[in-house]
């Protein structure tokens, strides 16, 4: 919108630009106050949920939400952490996302490669299958999984999880790196051939060291949504112990039902992981986004 | 396979026909087998389920033809509401956030101090889990101490309805939690594609007078039409996916049933997992419309190449 006219101008010309300067500074102030409003009726669930974190469902109960917070109290979040154990369901996340996270960045560097650098005649069917996958509706998959984890005697394992994770974002992740790995050129490659390097020393030596920046957007999307999974965990897996922290919310919720202080603290410290790879990726993150949406 | 049969007009090829190059298929070997495994196989069997009346106890489903289907569009009324609620949805998500996503794109697209502050606001549900959506904005919806009844007293309503446990409203309150969600992902890729728009297109527009709204509606709009048509896609297939909240905050009940969770609640609560199958095939149908389109846009531009 600055259109930055840095010769010489007639005093008239000057005068008018001013002019118009004041009326855009009218605007932005007008916009900003829009902005800061919107921004805080947006936000407006997530700080409601804050403040009650902080507080007791009694004085909520009696006084209303609007009232003036009497006293704040960190017990909230002392008893979603122990009794509701939702530390122990983070863990539980951690421990499906991170190994998912590496079996599919591997596997899908793996078939993008090969649908990048190679001219096969089933190149293409490959890669719509791989494109098509990725917006199937899960409930396809739900019975013949379930069906399958429990032959292989999987079932009520975060092994399972693992497994189904993997290989429903392959399809995704070989979309993503497919495309980027296209753009590599293959002079690169050429020059390697020459010096004796094998296939798999191509791709691991040459191939995956390029694709860093779209590995890492990748990661950090596929981290927020693996972590973030509620619908297999619920299928894949009967034992609280094991479960990750979306599917221990729904069972911390029925526990603490009307304890509305108790249930916004674990749903709060739930998005904690989330939040600040966000923060710390964010460049990653959106990214990783718009990669996916076509080029 | 066949790729053995047209290579015999290679020079140099020792036999008449040339030696198949194994090596992509090496490389795509575990990642394949893992989907079809796993995602591929599993689709056809749903399919095959369909058909039965399997309970998830038998060892071998008895087959039962199209009867699941049958009962589904003539007698169940569970179903025509789960069906009506997602078509809510999907008229709701591919309008809604659509108009916001673009607005607000087009406000953060310009350089202004502590924009990124404000963007940040708008795209920090996409990292909550729909989970915690769903507590969330269920504590907003209370019907007694909940923050937006709490509102509707303070400023003189008598009577507030009670959302989520209102037949007439609870959908809606669910919708609008999925909503808050969406609009900062569709503003993202928004602001994307405004990013790749080639500037002298814009400045050629001011140069012939445009003003700022022709400037949007005949240049900004139809450049962005392939974006617009990606969120339209995305957004039709998150509608058909809708789970989560629904599962969360009503668990179907006050006539907010969606397919995806009544597939659930009858596989999985009900045991009848061939009735189960039936619905999930009716959703991939559903889904398979847009999933073409998207996969033809795909492979026209591969071949464009």
């Amino acid at each position: 919108m600055t259109t930055a006219a840095k010769t010489t101008t007639p005093p008239a010309v000057q005068a008018e630009a001013r002019a118009a300067n004041m009326r855009r500074l009218g605007g932005s102030a007008g916009l900003y106050i829009f902005l800061t409003v919107l921004t805080i009726v947006w936000l407006l669930p997530v700080i409601a949920a804050f403040i009650t974190s902080f507080r007791t469902m009694d004085e909520i109960s009696i006084q209303g939400f609007w009232s003036i917070p009497q006293q704040f109290t960190l017990t909230n979040f002392n008893e979603a952490w122990n009794q509701a154990r939702v530390s122990r369901y983070l863990g539980n996340s951690f421990a499906i996302t991170i190994p998912s996270l590496i079996g599919m960045l591997f596997l899908s560097s793996l078939s993008a490669y090969a649908l990048a650098r190679y001219k096969f005649r089933l190149n293409l069917p490959i890669y719509f299958m791989f494109v098509a996958g990725t917006m199937l509706p899960f409930q396809i998959l739900l019975l013949p999984v379930f069906r399958l984890t429990n032959a292989l005697g999987l079932y009520n394992t975060q092994f399972s999880l693992i497994l189904i994770h993997t290989a429903f974002q392959l399809g995704f992740c070989t979309f993503v790196l497919r495309n980027f790995m296209k753009t590599v050129p293959g002079e690169i490659f050429d020059a390697a051939r020459v010096d004796g390097a094998g296939e798999f020393r191509m791709f691991w030596q040459i191939m995956i060291p390029l694709s860093l920046p779209a590995l890492a957007a990748l990661a950090t999307l596929e981290f927020t949504w693996v972590f973030n999974d509620y619908l297999w965990a619920i299928i894949l897996l009967q034992d609280d112990a094991l479960k990750p922290v979306t599917a221990g919310l729904a069972t911390l919720r029925g526990q603490f039902n009307t304890n509305w202080p108790v249930i916004t603290a674990g749903a709060l410290i739930a998005t904690l992981p989330t939040l600040l790879v966000f923060i710390f990726l964010q460049r990653y993150f959106i990214q990783g986004l718009t990669l996916g949406s076509g080029k | 396979m066949a790729a053995t049969l047209k290579a015999g007009r290679l020079p140099g090829a020792s036999s008449k026909r040339r030696r198949m190059n194994w090596t992509p298929y090496l490389f795509l070997l575990l990642p394949l087998a893992l989907y079809f495994v796993w995602i591929i196989a599993p689709t056809f069997y749903t399919i095959y389920l369909s058909l039965t009346n399997w309970n998830g106890v038998d060892p071998i489903p008895g087959f039962v033809g199209l009867q699941n289907f049958e009962r589904l569009f003539t007698k169940d009324r569970t179903f025509s509401e789960a069906l009506l609620n997602n078509v809510r949805w999907l008229v709701v998500f591919i309008t809604i956030p659509t108009t916001l996503g673009l607005g607000l794109a087009m406000i953060f697209n310009n350089e202004m101090r502590g924009g990124r502050w404000y963007k940040i606001s708008f795209y920090s549900p996409l990292v909550m889990s729909l989970p915690v959506i769903g507590l969330i904005w269920g504590w907003v919806y209370h019907p007694r101490a909940g923050l937006l009844n709490g509102f509707l007293q303070a400023i003189g309503v008598a009577d507030p309805p009670g959302w989520l446990g209102d037949r007439d409203l609870a959908i809606w309150a669910v919708i609008i939690a999925a909503v808050w969600r969406q609009v900062g992902y569709v503003m993202v890729l928004y602001l994307a594609g405004l990013k790749n728009i080639d500037p002298s297109f814009v400045d050629a527009a001011r140069v012939d007078g445009a003003n700022r709204w022709q400037l949007f509606r005949h240049v900004i709009l139809p450049l962005l039409a392939p974006v617009t048509t990606i969120i339209v896609v995305i957004s039709i297939i998150d509608s058909l996916r809708a789970f989560d909240l629904v599962s969360i905050m009503t668990r179907g009940a006050q006539d907010t049933q969606v397919l995806a969770n009544f597939m659930y609640i009858e596989a999985f609560n009900n045991y009848r997992m061939g009735y189960g199958a039936a619905i999930a095939v009716v959703l991939f149908a559903i889904s398979l419309i847009f999933i073409g389109f998207y996969l033809s846009r795909v492979i026209r531009d591969e071949l464009e190449y």
